[in-house]
C-alpha cells in the first residue's frame, strides 16, 4: 500500500531503535504515554516495546472511543434499540462492548432489535430514506476524527428535511482527557501515572492541528510529538521525545507532517462546530466526569438530538468489579495485570470495554501481546 | 475503529462523494471535508470519510529523515 509500505520498513526500524538506544541515558528511565488507540494497536501489532531498550517505557493511554464510552451509554443504546419503532445504527466496534450486567448491543439484536452495523454515516441517511415509517437514530461515537462525519450527517438529513432521523451524540475530545490524565489527584485510590512525554494522535490532529496541544508543553511542561500510526512514525517519534528530554525541551512536535498541520481541516473544523457545543462534563469509563470533554447537538438542532426526541436519561452504572479497564486507561496498571484477563475475559467474551475494540489495550494484548509474553518467560 | 489508511482519488462523484483506490480495490467515499481535491490525490480515509490530503513532498521529507537517523542510530553502535 502506498504511502504504508514505505513507513513498516524493517532495517530502518532497527536503525531507529539503535539510535534511541545510543540517546537515552541508561541512568533514567523515559515513560511515555501514546494517548491513541491507534498507536497502542501499532505497538503490539509490530512488536515495538520488544526493540526499545528496557527505561523507555510506552504506557497506553485512553484513547480508544470504545473502551471509554461508559457502561451506561451503551444501557441507554440498548434501551433505544429495544423499542419496537426504532432502528438503531452503530459503528461496528460497537456491538459487543459490555453494558451494565453483561448486556450488550449484540444480545438486544440477537433477541430481535434492529440494530444495524454501518461503516459510514452515509449508510445511516440512505437507512433513513429506506424506512420512512421507522425512527432511524446513529449512536456516534469517536473522538475529533470521527466527529466531523457526524456533523455532515446532521447537516445532511436536515437539507434532505429527514423527519425520521436522529442521533445519540457521544463524541468526545482529546485535550480535557489528557489534562484530566495529568492532574488527576494521586490518591491510594486512583493513582497517577507519571508521564515524561506524549505521543500524540494522529488522525485527531488531522482536523484539530498541533495547536490545541500547546498547553501541555507551556503550562503542564510535557514534550508531546504528534506521530503517524505506522511503525516507523513511532519511533522516530520515540526518538524525538528522548531527545526532548534529553535537552530538556517542552515542545510540540509534528512527526506526522504529511498530513497534520498546526492549524488541522478548517473545513472539518468549521462543519463541527456549526453543529455541535460542549457539555459541561461527559463521563469516560476509566476517567470519571471530564469536565467539557464531550459534545452535545446545538439547540438549533435538538429535533435530530436524540436525547431530547426520546426523553434519555443516563444513568451511571458501575462496572464489573474486577475488570481493571479503569486503571488500564490511565496507564496505571496494564492488561496482565487483570485476573480475568485471557480466562474470563477474551475477545470473544468481552467483561471490559478495553477488550472490545482492537485499539483496547486488552485487546491488543490478547491479540498480538501474550504469546511474546510466553516467549520472554521461556526466555528467562 | 481509529484506523484509517491512504488511498488514492481516481474519480469525483458528485454529491461531495469519490471513487477511491486503495491496492487495487475500489471504494466510494465522501470527500465532504476535502478543498481542491483532484483525481490522482492521496487521502486518508476514516469511517468513510477522507480526512485530509497526503503531502507527497512532506513523505519525501520524512522518508529521507528517517533514512538518515537510522544510519546515524546503525553508526553510534558500531
Ligand atoms: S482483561 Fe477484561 S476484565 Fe480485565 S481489565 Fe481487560 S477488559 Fe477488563
Amino acid at each position: 500500500m502506498k504511502y504504508a509500505d514505505e513507513f513498516r520498513d524493517k532495517a530502518i526500524a532497527l536503525g531507529l531503535a539503535r539510535a534511541i538506544r545510543s540517546e537515552a541515558n541508561p541512568q533514567r528511565s523515559y515513560r511515555f504515554m501514546e494517548f491513541c488507540g491507534g498507536h497502542t494497536h501499532a505497538i503490539s501489532r509490530y512488536g515495538l516495546e520488544d526493540i526499545l531498550p528496557k527505561n523507555v517505557r510506552m504506557i497506553h493511554g485512553p484513547g480508544c472511543p470504545v473502551c471509554v464510552l461508559p457502561a451506561g451509554r451503551i444501557d441507554m443504546a440498548i434501551r433505544l434499540a429495544d423499542r419496537p419503532e426504532v432502528i438503531l445504527c452503530v459503528y461496528g466496534d460497537l456491538m459487543r462492548v459490555p453494558g451494565s450486567q453483561g448486556a450488550s448491543l449484540l444480545k438486544a439484536k440477537a433477541r430481535g432489535a434492529d440494530v444495524r452495523m454501518v461503516y459510514s454515516t452515509v449508510d445511516a441517511i440512505r437507512i433513513a430514506e429506506e424506512n420512512p415509517e421507522q425512527e432511524v437514530v446513529f449512536f456516534a461515537i469517536g473522538f475529533e476524527t470521527t466527529t466531523p462525519p457526524t456533523a455532515i450527517l446532521i447537516r445532511r438529513a436536515e437539507k434532505k428535511q429527514l423527519e425520521n432521523f436522529s442521533v445519540v451524540c457521544n463524541h468526545v475530545r482529546t485535550p480535557p482527557a489528557m489534562q484530566n490524565i495529568l492532574e488527576s489527584p494521586d490518591t491510594r485510590s486512583i493513582r497517577r501515572v507519571e508521564i515524561d512525554g506524549f505521543v500524540g494522535p494522529a488522525h485527531v490532529s488531522i482536523i484539530i492541528g498541533t495547536e490545541p496541544y500547546e498547553v501541555f508543553a507551556e503550562e503542564f511542561g510535557k514534550p508531546v510529538v504528534i506521530s503517524g500510526f505506522e511503525p516507523l512514525d513511532m519511533m522516530q517519534a520515540i526518538l524525538m521525545l528522548v531527545r526532548q528530554v534529553n535537552e530538556n525541551r517542552n515542545e510540540v512536535e509534528n512527526q506526522y507532517s504529511r498530513a497534520v498541520t498546526r492549524d488541522g481541516n478548517p473545513r472539518a473544523k468549521e462543519e463541527v462546530s456549526n453543529i455541535f457545543e460542549l457539555r459541561d462534563q461527559f463521563e469516560w469509563r476509566g476517567l470519571g466526569l471530564v469536565p467539557y470533554s464531550g459534545l452535545k447537538l446545538k439547540q438549533t438542532y435538538a429535533r435530530f438530538d436524540a436525547e431530547v426526541r426520546f426523553a434519555l436519561n443516563e444513568l451511571r452504572v458501575p462496572d464489573n468489579p474486577a475488570c481493571e479497564c479503569g486503571a488500564i486507561l490511565r496507564g496505571v496498571k496494564k492488561p496482565v495485570d487483570c485476573k480475568l484477563f485471557g480466562t474470563v475475559c477474551t475477545p470473544e467474551t468481552p467483561v471490559g470495554s478495553c477488550m472490545v475494540s482492537s485499539e483496547g489495550a486488552c485487546a491488543a494484548h490478547w491479540t498480538y501481546g501474550r504469546f511474546r509474553d510466553r516467549q520472554q518467560k521461556r526466555a528467562s | 475503529m481509529c484506523l484509517a489508511i491512504p488511498a488514492e482519488v481516481t474519480k469525483l462523484l458528485p454529491d461531495e462523494m469519490a471513487v477511491v483506490s486503495i491496492d487495487g480495490v475500489t471504494k466510494e467515499i465522501s470527500v465532504a471535508l476535502i478543498e481542491d481535491l483532484a483525481v490522482g490525490d492521496y487521502v486518508i480515509i476514516h469511517v468513510g470519510y477522507a480526512l485530509t490530503k497526503i503531502d507527497p513532498d512532506e513523505v519525501r521529507r520524512t522518508l529521507e529523515l528517517l533514512r538518515e537517523l537510522s544510519t546515524e542510530g546503525q553508526g553510534a553502535m558500531q
